[in-house]
């Protein structure tokens, strides 16, 4: 079974505190933390760009594991060109050229689709690598600033590597939605700003994320409460504790980042993998979930188990 | 307790208000709700009414004022307005 067997990660040096951003928006600093859940978010260097942050979590991601890819998935919604996607430089840079790279131009969903898609590409191409980057200060914080899309987004990658075959955190089972009626409610054009229908966004995320997980829990007849840990999109605290609730789960089961680095959209569901991998003590058996909403709208959840 | 009065309640615990808004005052605008709120509000509207609300339905238009919300809560649940 297809097995996921190193996670890594970048975020860039440059923090960007509350009370710095508050001054900026004429906003309240504890607005800012009750909207969201973020107190810090990390900003990318001017001249640092997606293929940048990408290569450095690839980096980070094949310096655990000697396996090397056969093939890159890159997702990003806010690489600096039209075409090509960063995907065939990222592989270039990381010494891989010739293998197969591929762009996923997905938002919030990227990393949870790039997982999705390369354990289903694994037993064909060979390990493959997801990197999920994002430079969303180039996008949300373009003046003039709008306070409800400036408050949430940073920037950072994340990355993991799956193997054709275990041990490590096997792929049991995933979901993946998608529907455009609501394509216009949360979108990046070419030239900016981001455009976000926020109630229309949290009543979808709100809905969508927990009924996934419960489809996906209740075809693989395991409840809710037997998983160790949940690990989702970085959207917005308040969406993670209502996700929370809805499945009865304890809040402290899902794992939360974003006071830290606000919401890298596709990265930030493998960066937050990938810090909760590093510190949590997995036994043979225990099931985690990754679960993730975003732009498009896409949505979906993955079933891993610790083997 | 009339169905006006149930969902004056329900949005007074929703959005932390003592205070009642009126009729058509749009909930958004005048702060009684932000997107976290509404949210919270759809769920206890389904509790409270037994319904169940669709996803298409799930957008703040439909649940901007107390008039909007009983309107729609009476048709969902086949009753007249």
């Amino acid at each position: 079974m297809p097995a996921i067997v190193s996670f890594g990660r970048y975020l860039p040096a440059s923090v960007l505190g509350n009370d710095e951003l508050a001054g900026r928006l004429h906003v309240e600093v504890a607005w800012i933390l009750t909207a969201s859940g973020i107190e810090e978010r990390r900003i990318a260097l001017p001249d640092e760009t997606v293929p940048d942050m990408a290569v450095e979590a690839g980096r980070d991601c094949l310096s655990h594991t000697d396996v090397r890819p056969g093939l890159i998935l890159v997702a990003s919604g806010s690489s600096e060109k039209r075409f090509p996607g960063p995907a065939a430089e990222v592989a270039h840079r990381l010494g891989f050229a010739g293998i197969p790279a591929i762009d996923l131009p997905l938002a919030s969903t990227g990393s949870l689709f790039g997982i999705v898609l390369g354990a289903q590409l694994a037993p064909h191409y060979g390990p493959v690598l997801v990197i999920a980057c994002e430079k969303m200060s180039s996008a949300g914080m373009t003046e003039p600033l709008d306070k409800n899309i400036a408050i949430l987004f940073g920037d950072g990658a994340g990355a993991c590597l799956i193997r054709p075959d275990g041990p490590g955190l096997e792929i049991v089972d995933s979901i993946v939605h998608s529907d455009g009626a609501w394509a216009n409610d949360l979108q990046l054009g070419l030239t900016g700003p981001i455009h976000m229908n926020g109630p229309t966004v949290i009543m979808q995320a709100a809905r969508k994320i927990p009924v996934a997980i419960s489809e996906l829990l209740k075809r693989n007849a395991v409840a809710a409460d037997a998983l160790v840990q949940f690990v989702m999109h970085q959207a917005n605290q308040n969406l993670i504790d209502r996700v929370a609730r809805a499945l009865s789960v304890p809040a402290a089961r899902f794992y939360s980042n974003i006071r830290k680095y606000g919401n890298t959209s596709s990265a930030s569901l493998l960066i937050a993998a990938s810090e909760w991998h590093e510190q949590a003590a997995l036994k043979t058996g225990d099931r985690i979930c990754l679960a993730a909403f975003g732009a498009g709208f896409h949505w979906g959840a993955a079933l891993l188990t610790a083997a | 307790m009339s169905r006006h009065e149930k969902i004056i309640e329900i949005v007074k615990r929703v959005s932390k208000s003592d205070v009642a808004p009126d009729p058509e005052e749009s909930l958004f605008d005048s702060g009684y709700l932000d997107s976290f709120a509404l949210t919270d509000m759809v769920g206890e509207l389904e509790r409270e009414f037994d319904i169940a609300i669709p996803d298409a339905d799930l957008t703040p238009r439909k649940f901007d004022s107390l008039e909007r919300i009983e309107s729609y809560v009476a048709r969902l649940s086949g009753q007249p307005a």
